[in-house]
Formats: C-alpha cells, sequence, structure tokens
C-alpha cells in the first residue's frame, strides 16, 4: 500500500524532477501513514534516492528500455504499482512522462490529475491543486477512483531532502513485443545545454529584437546564465526561431526559477504560458508594455542597450562570485 | 484511409478566466468559444490527407448543443461529417471513453487530437483513447506522414524531437508543427453554405464513471507592483536578482 513514484533517469542518472517527485512522494506517503516507493529504469544510483524520501526501490536493468518507450515504460510502471499494490502513483511533467500517464491511466482505470502544484489538500478524500486555462485559475480535483495518478508540475514543490535509507530491489518486469509497436528511429536532442523544461533560468526574446541576426546577444545572456532560450508566439511563428523555442499558451510552458523577457509585450497568452515562472524581469523601450504588470523588476530601455550592458555587469559579477 | 479528428470546444486564447456559482463553476459570461488550438492544428493536417491522399475525414467532440458552431466551423473548413456526443465532458477519462465508442463503430485507421486542451490542460484523452481500444498512440506531434499502413510521426521532446516509425490504426496528440500557424484555414463562403448541408449526427453518451471532479476553482493573487530599475543601473538589477529574489 506504498506511494509509487516514477523516477526519471537519462543515461543512468536521476533527472532533476525525480528528486522533486521523489519528495513529493515522501509527503503524500507521510499524509497518508505509509511510505514511499520508487520505480526506476537503467538508474546506477538507485540508492541515492533515500536522500529524498524513498524507502524502497524497484529498480530495472533492461536494454529494451535504453530508449524511452511510453507504452512498454507505462507497463513497467503499472506492473509495480500492482506488486506494491500502490493506490496512489506520482508522476513527473516532463515531456516523455506526460506521454506514458495517459496509457497508465487507461491501463489501470485511475484518475489521473495532471499539473499538480502543491502536496494534496486532504488524502481521504484524495484532494489535490491544479492549474487549469492554461495557468489563468487552479482547481481543487477530487480523485474518487481506487487508484489515483498525480501528475506533479516542474519546479512547483521543489526537492527536499529527507535522509532516510532505500532498500534497492531489482524488478524484472514482463514485456511482450506488443509492448513495442512504436520505434524510435532518430532522436534529435541539444547536449550539454539547458531546456526549457528543466533550466534553472530561462531568457526569452520577442518582436522587439526585430530579426533573427539579433539573437546572438540573446545567446551570450543565456550563455552567461547557464539558462535555455526561448522566444514568442509572433517570433517562431516569423521563423526567426525553431518552433520549440516557442512559449506560451500553445507552446511550452516555463516554470523557472528565473524568467527574463526581452522585447516581449506580454499577450495574455505569453503572460499564461509563463507564469509559473518564480521570477520576473522584463526589458522594453514601451513602459505602457503588459508584461510590465505580471513581472517582478523591469527595465524601461532598449534591448540593444541594456542587454550588452547587461552581459558585461553579469560576467564581473561571475567572475566576483566564482 | 478513414480519419477522425477529435475537437474540444474551448474559451478563445486572449479570455479573461472567471469563476462562478461560488467559485465552483468557471463563467461563460462573454466568453467566445473556439476550436482548440492544437485541435485545429490536426484538422488542418487531416485536410491536407484528404487533398492529397483521399482521406475521408470526420470530426467529433464530446459536449452540449451550445459547442454546435465549433464543429460547424470544422464541416466549413472540410471535414466529410460530424459527430456529436450529447454530454457535459465531465473529465478525460469520460470524454476518452464516449470518443472510443465512435473510434469503434466508425472503424477509423487515424484518431487526430490535441495533445491537451487549453481549458482543463488534462493532456490525456488521445492516449487513454488509443490504449482503451489497442491502437498505436504518439503524443505531441509535430509531423505526421502516412504511407499505406505505415506511419512517421515526429514528436516533441524536452530538448528537442524524436522521429517514430509505427503502423496504423492509430492515435496521436498534435499540436503545432503539423501545419505552420499559416496554413491555418479561415472558412469561406462557399465552406460555410456547404457545411450548413453536412452530417452532424448527435449521439448519447455511453455510461462511464466519473473518476475525478473539480470542486472548487481559484484564480491567481494578484501580482505585486514591479520594481522598475533605471537602464542606466543594471548593478542595481543584479544586486535585487542576486539578494532579494536570491535567482542569481
Amino acid at each position: 500500500m506504498s506511494v509509487l513514484v516514477y523516477t526519471e533517469s537519462e543515461n543512468g542518472k536521476f533527472k532533476k524532477n525525480a528528486h522533486e517527485v521523489a519528495s513529493y512522494a515522501y509527503e503524500v506517503a507521510k499524509q497518508m501513514g505509509t511510505t514511499a516507493t520508487a520505480i526506476s529504469i537503467n538508474a546506477s544510483d538507485a540508492a541515492g534516492l533515500g536522500d529524498f524520501g524513498i524507502s524502497k526501490v524497484l529498480n530495472v536493468s533492461n536494454d529494451q528500455l535504453k530508449t524511452f518507450n511510453a507504452k512498454a515504460f507505462a507497463n513497467v510502471i503499472g506492473q509495480a504499482a500492482e506488486k506494491e499494490s500502490a493506490k496512489v502513483i506520482i508522476l513527473s511533467s516532463s515531456a516523455d512522462t506526460k506521454f506514458l500517464a495517459p496509457i497508465l491511466t487507461a491501463q489501470l482505470k485511475a484518475g489521473y490529475v495532471p499539473n499538480v502544484v502543491s502536496a494534496p489538500e486532504s488524502t481521504s478524500p484524495f484532494k489535490v491543486k491544479r492549474t487549469v486555462f492554461s495557468n489563468k485559475g487552479y482547481a481543487i480535483t477530487e480523485i474518487s477512483s481506487e487508484i489515483k495518478i498525480v501528475g506533479v508540475s516542474n519546479n512547483a514543490f521543489g526537492s527536499t531532502e529527507n535522509k532516510t535509507t532505500a532498500a534497492v530491489e531489482n524488478f524484472d518486469p514482463s514485456l511482450g513485443d506488443d509492448s513495442f509497436t512504436t520505434k524510435s528511429i532518430e532522436i534529435d536532442k541539444v547536449v550539454g545545454k539547458a531546456t526549457i523544461a528543466d533550466a534553472d533560468i530561462v531568457v526569452s526574446g520577442g518582436r522587439g529584437l526585430k530579426g533573427p541576426e539579433n539573437w546572438g546577444m540573446i545567446e551570450e545572456l543565456a550563455e552567461v546564465l547557464g539558462a535555455a532560450t526561448a522566444c514568442s508566439k509572433p517570433v517562431s511563428d516569423l521563423g526567426w526561431r525553431p518552433h520549440g523555442e516557442h512559449v506560451g499558451q500553445t507552446g511550452k510552458p516555463v516554470a523557472s526559477n528565473l524568467y527574463i523577457a526581452i522585447g516581449i509585450s506580454g499577450a495574455i497568452q505569453h503572460l499564461a504560458g509563463v507564469s509559473s515562472s518564480k521570477v520576473k524581469v522584463v526589458i522594453n523601450t514601451d513602459p505602457e508594455a503588459p508584461f510590465f504588470k505580471a513581472a517582478d523588476y523591469g527595465v524601461v530601455g532598449d534591448a540593444f542597450e541594456v542587454v550588452p550592458k547587461l552581459i558585461e555587469k553579469l560576467k564581473e559579477f561571475k567572475a566576483q562570485n566564482a | 484511409m478513414k480519419i477522425l479528428v477529435c475537437l474540444s470546444n474551448v474559451p478563445d486564447t486572449t479570455s479573461k478566466i472567471n469563476f462562478t456559482d461560488g467559485d465552483t463553476k468557471f463563467d461563460t459570461n462573454g466568453v467566445q468559444f473556439v476550436i482548440n488550438p492544437n485541435d485545429e492544428f490536426g484538422l488542418t493536417r487531416a485536410m491536407w490527407f484528404k487533398e492529397k491522399q483521399g482521406a475521408t475525414v470526420h470530426v467529433a467532440t464530446v459536449g452540449e448543443a451550445s459547442t454546435e458552431p465549433t464543429i460547424r466551423k470544422a464541416l466549413a473548413i472540410g471535414a466529410d461529417e460530424a459527430i456529436r456526443v450529447n454530454a457535459v465532458p465531465v473529465d478525460g477519462f469520460f470524454v476518452a471513453e464516449q470518443l472510443a465508442e465512435i473510434v469503434k463503430n466508425g472503424e477509423y485507421d487515424l484518431v487526430i487530437a490535441g495533445r491537451e486542451s487549453i481549458d482543463y490542460n488534462g493532456g490525456m484523452v488521445p492516449g487513454i483513447l488509443a490504449t482503451l481500444l489497442g491502437m498505436n498512440f504518439v503524443n505531441t506531434c509535430i509531423s505526421l506522414d502516412i504511407d499505406g499502413n505505415n506511419a512517421t510521426a515526429t514528436r516533441e521532446i524536452d530538448g528537442g524531437k524524436e522521429k517514430i516509425a509505427t503502423t496504423l490504426p492509430l492515435v496521436i496528440g498534435g499540436q503545432k508543427g503539423l501545419v505552420a500557424e499559416s496554413d491555418l484555414r479561415i472558412p469561406n463562403m462557399r465552406g460555410i453554405m456547404m457545411a450548413r448541408q453536412k452530417k452532424l449526427n448527435v449521439v448519447e453518451p455511453t455510461s462511464s464513471n466519473n473518476l475525478t471532479a473539480d470542486v472548487k476553482f481559484e484564480k491567481p493573487a494578484p501580482k505585486g507592483k514591479v520594481t522598475l530599475v533605471d537602464a542606466d543601473n543594471i548593478d542595481e538589477l543584479i544586486n535585487l536578482l542576486h539578494n532579494e529574489a536570491k535567482v542569481i
């Protein structure tokens, strides 16, 4: 009857969100008077989850699962849930996990609530708070099914250390050919750079930058900060930047610690998409730009003057604080 | 090839969101409803399959009679036939079960739904539907090509994209990229006239359990006032971000 959490890894290492969902699972388990068990696939340091309150890890080592496959991974998590008689399953909000979550939901006839931002309001009845209307509101949602699946928003609950000793147990799920009816044939992924999904800082540019040739300073600022780069919808529609960088209601959501908007006026759709970021800085020539009403810090000024100065000053700051 | 495009009827992206009845219901007062943007990219891709590969395209929605203008718009854009399940969509599982019944009865080869609706953001309908029917599934799909029984899809992943090979019958959770924003179609007068003569079948829901329920809504807390920093005093901005906000 433990709480089961899927802790995601990449190339053997746990992702940042794995620690966050583990911390969440520990909190839910505590509220329910039970313990948290993690299911981990091809991760090398399973015992390390004990630092985040995990008492037991079902550790899968399987070469068939080297590359993500939504159906196969959902099957593994489903079998782990059955083995543990888990009634609550905790998932992250990564692209991969949001892909497998509905498959798992259907297999287990579970009630699934994604985009959850805080620990359950209560566990009997089971109520969680989630974002709705693309971050323009919240809903308190009750899950009444026997098995409950909670998808935790990125960077909403945070990671908390809870020193526990995790017992690591090998787990060997049975996977037939019907788990692999979709095949990955090519993965094109930036390596060594922060992504919008897990970056602490996101630097984003809008139409105020006048053209794609001016993105050098956005990239330089991002590099100095170790940030991911993003853009507004018009910029991606104009083809100045790839679609994958579009953040906002119909693009990617941003939930970073710091979001820096440069030359973005702040249309309601854009503000909704980035509203989960903790601190927002806006740099814009127009003091009436709507983004100033949604930001924490603002600079009224020309990006072409402010950004190079900011880069220079940040380099000095980084050198002093290195 | 027989395609079903699943449509969700959602508030326009510019809508201000309010709640009513003691914050237990979404306030539809003054709200303009549209085809869910993620679904509209899929509908437009389906039109491409119709024009280039001779596909038949049906659209389906789960909703009350008030959703019919949205369905008519899809017919005016070029869908051949529409189905409306006459029910208030309770949650994603409920909607997926209703659509699964339609897909089973209509023997569709390809189902295109949006990766999520922009109202309740559940992101689960296409995946549950696929699993209930044992169909293949690709989420956050940004390109799709069909050749006979084979499908090649590209999905967006965190930090990049992945190309996937699979076979029909297939369900995709689509989004921008399936077609570009500039490919979206505005219905013309001829399309609107023709849509009036197209079939819009209304069916009653199959019984289903409600697994989740929204019991209360909240609006985000009002934002505090912005702290303005002079453009000539960038040191102060760095100081605030380091010492006050503690984010650098």
